[in-house]
């Protein structure tokens, strides 16, 4: 077995795949199929400061090779979060990440200090991209100012690891991440969904509720990987890989695109045991190609020779 | 709930466009109850990308059957499913029908289209506990009614092609006009906009009413929040379809 375990600023994790926020709840609903302690780390559904009750339906539609979701960032609210979820979620011996948004900056502070003071919590990933919120999500998450100010204000409040989420949905993500490694973030994570749209054509109405959604699933695999390229190229802090991931090779390319970790996201959705089979999957392929620890296969990417295409394509 | 790859033994028509598949799981054919439904994967890799769920329809030893019209990519995948192939099944999965409520005597059972699925397991779990059990079933026209495994059943047909001509919801009004039943509670699963007349009938009669939602779902298990069924009450919330149902007492929810 090839060593699989790693540090992300400072945290242990066992392996590199953790579970994406909003696609595994609050790690209490898949137990029966999948034992969350063989994931890397768990991020949870966002967290706001009040309960959110999240869009009117429809909320989902399936697309090519993927979905669009427009939740709302639907979620029990950070203090029932602490009553109702973290108790269990101590129990679950992996890397607890949580995931924050909000509508403001002083919001953001107030969510985060609250689970700072909690036992359990192992670090905080920071929505600013969320593309289904009329206040927050991408107003900040397109304005690098933005996103280097939350940034500022969050790193004092904890010696946690303190990652942000970035949106696709911007000309240059390196910029963004730039900002994030200026301001002591510690990692970021890339991507959040792409802004999709689906329209009934018997209705001439959209599917979903909110008109534009977020799309996620095989379908956004390419746009994902090239955005970690550009992300982990541009800084020297960690850059989480996410986007259409379902198998182990999938992951493999993030890896050796750039990406320090990976998250397994609408995967989830179809097999909730599907990240804990990544993960196996990697280290399967280490061993089967003589690689001594996963760490070797970050940002190997050989950009100069082309790989031969032709073998599969038939 | 569990997660199993199940040999499919077949698929037989029952109807115009309507088929059921049968495989087999001894794990979910014993524990699963009345309004519960499964996650059906029906292809390998992304196309179709999410599962689809179905209603169990019967169950018959180690097998279970699920009734679908062929309607779109997931269930024309599974008509072509033959003996040998195996179905990767989530379940079981929601909450069952409230069966062992003790304030009714009489299950008045109100199935539109495909809403029969859940019909025979729940008339089944209705009979064990010893309540009487009275079907109406609604369908476009005669070739897409499923009458199979239900007894006592009065049948409504939108062209008249048989039975009551009309809705199911005014055959069953009709029905208690002229039958009147003491102490009867209704469970009923069909298209919505039945399922809002079957509501209001309930609620002008006074009877208890149960009825079982259909929608698009993600996951299945609650983890994606894809499915919102608004709640009744004065502030703005919602539960989940494929966790919290899909049945729900009328009581309870916005319909």
């Amino acid at each position: 077995m090839p060593l699989s375990s790693f540090r992300l600023a400072g945290l242990e994790l066992k392996n590199r795949v953790l579970v994406a926020s909003g696609t595994y709840g609050y790690g209490d609903d898949c137990l029966e199929t999948a034992d969350p302690a063989k994931l890397g780390g768990i991020i949870t559904k966002s967290l706001s400061l009040k309960p959110r009750a999240g869009n009117p339906p429809v909320r989902i539609v399936e697309t090519a090779g993927g979905m669009l979701n427009s939740i709302g960032l639907a979620n029990i609210g950070v203090r029932r979060f602490v009553d109702e979820k973290l108790p269990f979620l101590r129990t679950v011996d992996t890397a607890v990440i949580a995931n924050i948004a909000a509508s403001t900056i002083e919001e953001y502070c107030e969510v985060l200090r609250i689970l700072e003071g909690e036992e359990g919590i192992d670090g905080f990933e920071i929505n600013v991209s969320c593309p289904n919120v009329r206040e927050g999500g991408l107003i900040f998450g397109t304005n690098c100012t933005a996103v280097a100010e939350i940034t500022r204000r969050l790193r004092p409040l904890t010696k946690k690891p303190l990652l942000v989420k970035l949106t696709p949905n911007v000309t240059h993500i390196a910029e963004f991440a730039r900002a994030v490694e200026a301001e002591g973030g510690d990692a970021v994570s890339v991507i959040n969904t792409l802004i999709g749209m689906a329209i009934d054509v018997k209705t001439r109405k959209p599917v979903l509720s909110t008109v534009t959604g977020g799309l996620s699933g095989p379908a956004i695999k390419p746009v994902a990987l090239a955005k970690v390229y550009e992300a982990s190229r541009a800084v020297k802090i960690p850059v989480i890989g996410i986007g259409g991931i379902t198998s182990a090779t999938d992951a493999l390319e993030f890896l050796i695109a750039g990406a320090t970790a990976v998250q397994v996201g609408t995967a989830n959705f179809i097999d909730p045991a599907a990240g804990i089979k990544v993960a196996a999957g990697i280290d399967r392929y280490c061993d089967e190609n003589g690689i001594p620890d996963v760490a070797a296969l970050v940002g190997s990417l050989d950009a100069a020779s082309g790989a031969s295409v032709l073998d599969s394509w038939l | 709930m569990m997660m199993e790859l199940c040999p499919v033994e077949g698929v037989r028509r029952a109807g115009d466009g309507i088929y059921v598949l049968s495989f087999v799981s001894a794990a979910m054919s014993r524990s699963i109850r009345a309004g519960q439904f499964l996650n059906l994967r029906v292809e390998e890799g992304c196309e179709p990308l999410l599962r689809r769920p179905f209603s169990a329809y019967r169950i018959e030893k180690t097998s279970i059957e699920i009734l679908f019209h062929v309607v779109g990519r997931g269930t024309a995948a599974l008509r072509k499913k033959r003996q040998g192939d195996v179905l990767d099944v989530l379940g079981p999965l929601g909450k069952p029908f409230r069966t062992a409520d003790p304030g009714y005597d009489t299950g008045l059972l109100i199935g539109g289209g495909l809403g029969v699925a859940p019909l025979p397991l729940l008339a089944s779990a209705l009979r064990e506990q010893g309540k009487a059990v009275v079907t109406f079933l609604g369908a476009r026209s005669a070739s897409q009614l499923v009458t199979d495994h239900l007894e006592n059943v009065h049948t409504a047909t939108d062209d008249g092609s048989i039975g009551f001509r009309g809705n199911v919801v005014g055959l069953a009004s009709d029905f208690l006009g002229k039958h009147p039943i003491t102490r009867p509670k209704i469970f009923a699963c069909g298209p919505m906009p039945m399922l809002r007349a079957v509501a209001s009938f309930a609620r002008a009669s006074d009877i208890p009413c149960e009825v079982s939602l259909e929608g698009p779902m993600g996951c299945g298990i609650g983890i994606c929040q894809g499915c919102p069924v608004e709640l009744a009450g004065p502030e703005k919330s919602y539960a989940l379809m494929c966790k919290d149902g899909p049945a729900f007492d009328i009581r309870t929810i916005t319909i």
